[in-house]
């Protein structure tokens, strides 16, 4: 395969990553390491739909949230299932309903497309605020292991790792998508559908696929976290805050390549992590949302762009 | 109730127009401040699908932490003489606090209708979306008047925000929940259908308030999302569109 | 008072690609002038240039509008037609998800157009009795020749002084180019009207013209002083009548 050594070379990367967390033996590390991880594949996810595909989704705390339920169900029916094969549920629950969105907003082009999604996000709030069985209003609490599987540690070294290695496949697939014809496709939708789809580009199944992937990979990222917060109510779960960083990220990085989120998330959320240390947790919040109005109106290209443009 | 219903309601009225009124104007400068960087910024780049929402998505989220830094998560409500009461007649009640903003949201939107179609200014708002180099040729300016639109627009919605509270409690994150109502409510009626928009928006009040009643009130915000995967399924262009 | 139209050495075009080379053409206060030409050889460009829709990279465009003079490169669309200069474009451009009541008073946005808008408009049904029958109607479901006459009309409705036509016969029947040329003198002559035409249908243009100018490649390669001038012209016989 062609995109062996690339994959390679970002299990090398992660696994300095995690040897070095490791070393630190700081659960801090760890606790801080996975947030921003779980950044660069929610960014990721919404990059392959919004940065490639064009088409803007706001409804990223739906599908994140599905992938957050899906485990908490399975905790409760099935205490033992191990943490990854949770993820696979969670990660393809999400990508049938992007698939689902994906058809019946078919019709939907830009900011309808958009203001859909966000509806969405209300609805399934809704939907999970009324099911008892995950906690309702009220939210569930979830026993997590006191010591890791396999690795030994505690339980959030596992955490960090899963996450590390979800971080690879999702990084992996983008770059594959940039390099293949399915990334021309998804360009050719962006630039100008009506002449894609003139000139022979099956618009309609690289939706399918752009819509299913991006939510798939946000069920994914969403899967760990009822074990990385314990306690997961509709209002956590669903926080904007998931929403803007995860469109905040990839924008300030830059749209065009798999490393725009990775630049944007590790940048953006070691500052949110600095600011909520040294200042107030308030503040941290609001930082992605203005960074993310002042880069789309000063640097459009984000910052890979502007070294894009330097060479 | 043994004061003047008059009075009363004359009292309430310009009290609430008085203050939404100051608010609407203020926020719709506000509006046609914002216009005009979205304008400089994506508009004139043409960049405007994945910059240009993002940034509306900036604000939203903006405004919405500005608020929760300001009066905090939880919900706040106003307090007013009407708010309470009900007008009391034969067969059922009519709570102030209802007949209020129905009144006021009413004649705003009759009034703003009116705007649109009668004067020199609304037409051209509505003739902006369909063809710009041939309003430029009706000797106005496209971005002036898109720059009116939107001021007026933001100020309908802060109009109809300060209606809200007399409503309801609210918090900061309530936003969100009525831009999915918007949105079903534009859709089921037509874009820029004004009897369309009416009647849609009479019957999400009606449909939502029977699923509160029977179902529960943690029920109504998903309401809107039926409605509009239904219009969107059976007639995507509305019950009046053009 | 007199209104005219004086164009002197513009060179125009679209990024790299020129269009127009050093271009000339007057017309003179109550004139109706064509500007003749196939496809592909500047007319709409020129006509786009002194809309403001083109900036010329050279040369100057002025008008004389009741008797106060005003160059006109550097102004926006908006501010040209506001002096008193209407645009037909070609294809029309009328807002087809308006009535063509809506049509016709937005023609009217030009503040100093406000004031006369019940006599426009009358003059408007009177003169297109078609537009007063289908007044309601939405412009977008009218037929090419009803829609070119509602273009007319609106043009008309802000009060001009120079009328500018681009191409009015494209896809109509022959008939229909013939009554829409009958349109153009009559509001003409009842507004006392300054007038440009683009057009290829030159013996149609030719009808109500009082001179003409013929463009190729983006130049004028004649200027004919009077109908008969252009009649005989080698060019306009190589060109139109394949003689």
């Amino acid at each position: 395969m062609r995109g062996t050594p690339f994959i390679l070379i970002l299990i090398a990367i992660a696994a300095v990553i995690f040897g070095l967390a490791r070393w630190l033996d700081n659960s801090y590390a760890f606790f801080v390491g996975y947030v921003v991880v779980q950044y660069i594949v929610l960014g990721t996810a919404w990059n392959i739909l919004g940065g490639y595909t064009g088409y803007v989704n706001f409804g990223i705390t739906a599908f994140f949230a599905i992938g957050a339920y899906s485990s908490v169900v399975l905790h409760k029916l099935v205490p033992a299932m191990p943490l990854p094969a949770m993820i696979v549920v969670g990660g393809v629950m999400a990508g049938i309903v992007g698939i689902g969105t994906g058809y019946l907003t078919l019709r939907l082009r830009g900011v309808f497309f958009s203001i859909a999604t966000l509806a969405l996000a209300v609805v399934v709030q809704t939907l999970i605020t009324n099911w008892d069985f995950v906690g309702g209003a009220r939210g569930a609490y979830v026993l997590r292991p006191r010591v890791a599987p396999l690795i030994g540690g505690g339980y959030i070294d596992y955490l960090f790792l899963i996450m590390l290695g979800l971080c690879v496949a999702a990084l992996a697939t983008a770059r594959a998508i940039e390099r293949s014809a399915l990334g021309f496709g998804f360009a050719a939708i962006r630039d100008d559908e009506a002449a894609a789809e003139a000139s022979g580009v099956p618009t309609l199944r690289l939706k399918l696929i752009a819509t299913g992937l991006s939510g798939g990979f946000m069920g994914m990222a969403g899967a760990p976290l009822p074990f990385y917060v314990t306690y997961l109510d509709p209002a956590s779960g669903f926080s904007l805050n998931y929403a803007v960083n995860a469109i905040a990220m990839p924008l300030i990085g830059g749209t065009s390549s798999w490393l725009g989120p990775v630049v944007g998330a590790v940048l953006v959320g070691g500052l949110q992590e600095y600011l909520r240390v040294t200042i107030s947790s308030a503040v941290n919040v609001l930082v992605a949302g203005v960074l993310m109005v002042v880069f789309v109106i000063i640097a459009p290209q984000g910052i890979v762009g502007l070294f894009k443009r330097k060479r | 109730m043994d004061v003047s219903l008059d009075l009363l309601m004359n009292a309430m009225i310009s009290g609430l127009l008085l203050g939404g009124f100051y608010a609407a104007v203020s926020i719709g400068l506000l509006g046609m401040a914002v216009y005009q960087v979205y304008y400089v910024a994506f508009e004139r780049r043409d960049d405007q699908s994945l910059r240009g929402l993002s940034f509306f998505f900036g604000l939203l989220f903006i405004a919405e932490v500005g608020l929760i830094l300001v009066f905090g998560v939880d919900y706040r409500s106003v307090n007013a003489r009407y708010i309470g009461p009900s007008l009391q007649l034969v067969l059922f009640d009519l709570p102030w606090r209802l007949l209020v903003p129905f009144l006021v949201s009413m004649a705003m939107a009759i009034g703003l209708q009116i705007f649109l179609s009668r004067s020199f200014l609304g037409r051209a708002i509505q003739a902006v979306a369909q063809d710009q180099l041939a309003l430029q040729l009706m000797a106005a300016n496209p971005t002036r008047i898109k720059r009116i639109a939107f001021g007026l627009s933001i100020a309908t919605a802060a109009l109809a925000g300060a209606c809200l509270i007399i409503i309801q409690p609210v918090e900061p994150s309530i936003g969100r929940e009525y831009i999915g109502r918007v949105f079903a409510i534009c859709v089921l009626g037509g874009l820029g259908s004004f009897p369309g928009m009416m009647i849609a928006a009479m019957t999400l009040g009606i449909v939502e308030s029977l699923t509160s009643t029977f179902f529960g009130p943690s029920w109504a915000p998903a309401v809107a999302f039926g409605v509009l995967l239904v219009t969107l399924a059976v007639r995507p262009s509305g019950i009046l569109g053009r | 008072m007199a209104s005219s139209l004086n164009i002197a050495n513009i060179d125009a075009g679209y990024g790299a690609v020129r269009v127009l080379h050093d271009v000339s053409l007057s017309v003179g206060a109550g004139e109706t002038v064509a500007l003749l030409g196939t496809n592909g050889n500047g007319k709409s460009t020129l006509m786009k240039s002194i809309m403001g829709i083109v900036r010329p990279s050279g040369g100057s465009i002025s008008a004389v509008i009741d008797g106060a003079t005003h160059e006109l490169i550097g102004l926006s669309t908006e501010e040209i037609v506001d002096l008193g200069i209407a645009f037909v474009p070609e294809g029309r451009r009328l807002f087809p998800k308006q009535t063509v009541t809506e049509n016709l008073l937005l023609g009217a946005f030009r503040p100093a157009a406000r004031p006369a808008i019940r006599r426009n408009l009358d003059f408007c049904f009177e003169t297109f009795p078609v537009l007063k029958e289908r007044a309601r109607q939405l412009a977008g479901s009218m037929s090419g020749g009803e829609q070119q006459m509602l273009a007319l009309a609106r043009a008309l409705m802000s009060a001009p002084r120079i009328l500018l036509v681009d191409e009015p016969s494209v896809g109509l029947a022959p008939l229909l180019v013939r009554r829409t040329i009958d349109k153009i003198k009559e509001l003409k002559d009842g507004y006392n009207l300054t007038v440009l035409m683009a057009e290829q249908n030159f013996t149609q243009a030719i009808r109500i013209a009082d001179r003409g100018y013929v463009i190729v490649h983006g130049q004028i390669a004649f200027a004919g002083e009077s109908a008969e001038a252009l009649n005989n012209n080698e060019l306009i016989r190589e060109f139109y009548l394949g003689t």
